[in-house]
């Protein structure tokens, strides 16, 4: 098959299951939906491969014209190149994973067939953001992830208990992602306006020939950048749009591992990547990615410290981590940040389906005050996610340290306050994922004795993908290892994305060999020492998570997330509201309800003396008839005269 | 074929005219069905008549053909017209057409 049939194929395979399932999903059997929902899933993963093999060089896939509109013409096409076909690889191969744990998680579930139509379509939608050829097919994918996630995180709407707060998280990602959209709505405006097509490939070119007549920090290319970065700050849970995915949670938890942490929130990420040749031209945006992204990584980070919910510990942990690859892509190390999208879909992927896998054992608890003791019960799980906790914190050797560190060095290169700051968001993530593994493996179980007795271990096909993706968060980092006293080869991922436009260039600030390894050494003695201080605070000392009244100053602060929630109510949603209320008033009931209402009583009372002319009198129609025929023939007789 | 015995087609026209106004206004002021079915017979044959009598000034038969067709289609309009009459007459024990108003508005 060449490239063309390939890349169809590849997306319309996860749109066929969808298909599938949703039109005949009633009347398949459980497992069935289940296997075709991830066939779809591991054939595109299939296809994949054999495009990563294919492929040489970027090529352009040209369907059909969407848009032909004056100047302006804007084909269906995909841009099939290194970077796409990376990113389709994480989206299927992650995907495919997930989908074979779903089959077991959502066993019990009423919904099954419905949960396998919207993954595969979300897995649909993804492929079209990463292969699509310009902005208008990015942002068909970019509103069809965001309405499945929306399906999704509202999947248990109809629960007893907690179906309102579902639909209501439901509602915040979906609004908040709205607010980021807006930016991409009009960047794409801006765009056509100045490059006449939305065509990354065009507009790339466009750019490269204009470099050398200064056109960095030019304004409008500010409010260009500045708005893709709002579309990105809303899709990957930046501050300030980023409130969100902490409430993601809601949703099932397969949903949370593929959707809130391994793909969908990577895809701002992917967006600025994508568009590397306009924020490469504007430093003040990028000097705006690089704060913005260090301050939502400390800032989630710090949440994560005293959360007690296993899923939203590893939410902010999932905020903390895309907030350092904001980082990277300010200061330009785009690989860097692609390297760390990829290591970080490992291990959080396995980390929220370890924590899944915990939920299903224990009958959806969800609170780490009432786990405990867990190593023995479930010890696939356990040691999965030990490597899961030990890859984040960033413990030598594994897939998270190296993608970490290399993010780290250049931004130790381009400013050492900055690194230190940053450092204290590791430091955060280690102590947090240290306290969540200890105090939900270790110790004794604190939950009640039903529980404990229907505690199990999870079936095979939901500990095989936490088997795989543990041997991924190890071995991950191969990709990528840093130059040190290895042949230049060892950076196998920055050779084989330089063959993307904009990626070929090194990034400004790569740190030498010696620094790198300083830096090393630091981080490594940081984490380790974490390790260490944690086992003994949680585990020698037997020291718990507190109940929320006993909190101290900071503690209570992590807890309720700095009261950012309530700072939105009260600055956003209130006045909103208020106003909200009042044009209802003023204008919808005074203006728009009278004006209508009046409207059609004007008509009405038209009507009123017309509809006693159909009387039912048979004579009487006639009389009207012969009345107008006489009227016919007299303006006919006047005529002629 | 011009006859010489031939009446002035005025005389026709006026009195179809005749026949078809008396049809007319029979249909609005009487009330009884009976009546009513023959007033339109009346405006009917009224316009047969008229037809007819052009068809022999120009002695062009295609009017006597449509003359034979309307005869037919009337005879078919009487029978269901009657039908109608008797289940009205079954439903409401009355003939009165201005008793014949459940449809309005």
């Amino acid at each position: 098959m060449n490239i063309a049939e390939l890349i169809i194929a590849l997306i319309m395979l996860p749109l066929a299951g969808a298909f599938i399932n949703g039109v005949f999903g009633k009347s398949l059997s459980k497992s069935l939906s289940g296997v075709i929902g991830t066939m779809a899933i591991a054939g595109s993963f299939i296809l994949a491969l054999f495009l990563f093999n294919q492929i040489e060089n970027p090529h352009i896939v040209t369907l059909f014209r969407l848009v032909d509109v004056g100047s302006v013409q804007i084909n269906v096409n995909f841009l099939v190149d290194h970077l796409s076909i990376w990113m389709t690889l994480i989206i299927t191969g992650i995907g495919t994973l997930i989908h074979l744990f779903s089959m077991g998680y959502m066993k019990e579930d009423g919904g099954y067939y419905k949960f396998f139509t919207y993954l595969n379509l979300f897995i649909f939608a993804m492929l079209l953001l990463v292969l699509g050829g310009n902005y208008f097919v990015l942002f068909f994918g970019w509103e069809g992830v965001g309405i499945c996630s929306f399906l999704l995180i509202g999947f248990h709407y109809n629960d007893q208990q907690k179906g309102i707060a579902n639909g209501l998280a439901a509602r915040k990602a979906f609004v908040m992602n709205r607010i980021g959209d807006v930016g991409l709505i009009l960047a794409m405006f801006m765009l056509l306006n100045q490059f006449g097509t939305l065509d990354f490939h065009t507009i790339n070119t466009t750019v490269s020939g204009n470099i050398a007549q200064n056109t960095t920090d030019h304004p409008a290319l500010i409010v260009l950048t500045l708005s893709l970065f709002l579309a990105a700050t809303g899709k990957s849970a930046q501050i300030p749009l980023f409130t969100w995915l902490p409430d993601a949670m809601a949703g099932p938890t397969p949903v949370s591992a593929l959707i809130h942490a391994a793909t969908m929130v990577t895809a701002g990420i992917y967006l600025v990547v994508r568009s590397n040749f306009l924020f490469e031209l504007v430093p003040f945006t990028q000097e705006i990615l690089l704060y913005i992204g260090l301050a939502t990584s400390l800032v989630a980070a710090f949440m994560a410290l005293r959360q007690n919910d296993i899923k939203k510990v590893l939410a902010y942990s999932t905020v903390s981590q895309l907030g350092l690859m904001v980082v990277a892509l300010g200061l330009g190390a785009y690989t860097a940040a692609i390297f760390h999208v990829t290591t970080h879909a490992f291990f959080k992927a396995l980390l929220f389906l370890g924590s899944g896998s915990v939920i299903h054992g224990l009958h959806h608890e969800q609170d780490i005050r009432k786990m405990g003791g867990l190593r023995k019960i479930m010890p696939i799980t356990h040691v999965t996610f030990l490597i899961g906790t030990l890859a984040i914190s960033g413990i030598p050797l594994l897939s998270g340290f190296f993608s970490k560190d290399e993010i780290i060095g250049h931004l130790y290169e381009h400013n050492v306050a900055l690194y230190i700051l940053l450092m204290i968001s590791v430091l955060m993530t280690a102590i947090y994922m240290f306290r969540l593994y200890f105090l939900t493996f270790h110790g004794s179980f604190r939950g009640d004795e039903h529980t404990l007795k229907h505690a199990h271990e999870s079936p095979l096909n939901m500990t095989l993908p936490l088997i795989i993706l543990a041997v991924l968060s190890v071995v991950g980092g191969i990709i990528n290892l840093p130059g040190l006293y290895l042949h230049d080869s060892a950076h196998w991922l920055n050779e084989y994305l330089s063959k993307v436009p904009g990626l070929d260039v090194l990034p400004h600030h790569a740190p030498e060999q010696g620094i790198t390894l300083m830096l090393m050494g630091i981080a490594s003695v940081m984490s380790i020492g974490t390790l260490i201080w944690a086992y003994r605070n949680y585990v020698q000392k037997g020291n718990l998570a507190k109940q929320e009244e006993n909190l101290s100053g900071w503690e209570r602060l992590s807890n309720r997330k700095l009261f950012w929630d309530e700072v939105y109510h009260t600055v956003f949603v209130q006045p909103v509201l208020w106003i909200s209320r009042q044009l209802n008033h003023m204008i919808e009931i005074r203006g728009l309800r009278a004006g209508v209402f009046g409207l059609a009583r004007g008509i009405s009372n038209l009507g009123q003396p017309l509809a006693k002319l159909q009387n039912g009198l048979v004579s009487s129609y006639l009389f009207w008839m012969v009345l107008g025929l006489i009227l016919l023939f007299g303006i006919n007789l006047l005529n002629t005269l | 074929m011009e006859n010489t015995a031939s009446i002035d087609i005025n005389f026709y026209i006026i009195l179809a005219t005749l026949l078809f106004a008396i049809g007319a206004f029979g249909v609005m002021v009487r009330r009884n069905m009976i009546v009513l079915l023959m007033c339109i017979e009346l405006m009917l044959n009224a316009v047969n008549l008229l037809m007819v009598a052009f068809s022999n000034k120009y002695a062009n038969p295609d009017a006597q053909i449509f003359v034979f067709f309307i005869i037919v289609v009337a005879a078919a309009e009487a029978t269901v017209g009657l039908s109608i009459l008797i289940l009205a007459y079954r439903q409401l024990r009355s003939i009165d057409v201005n008793l014949f108003n459940k449809l309005k508005g």
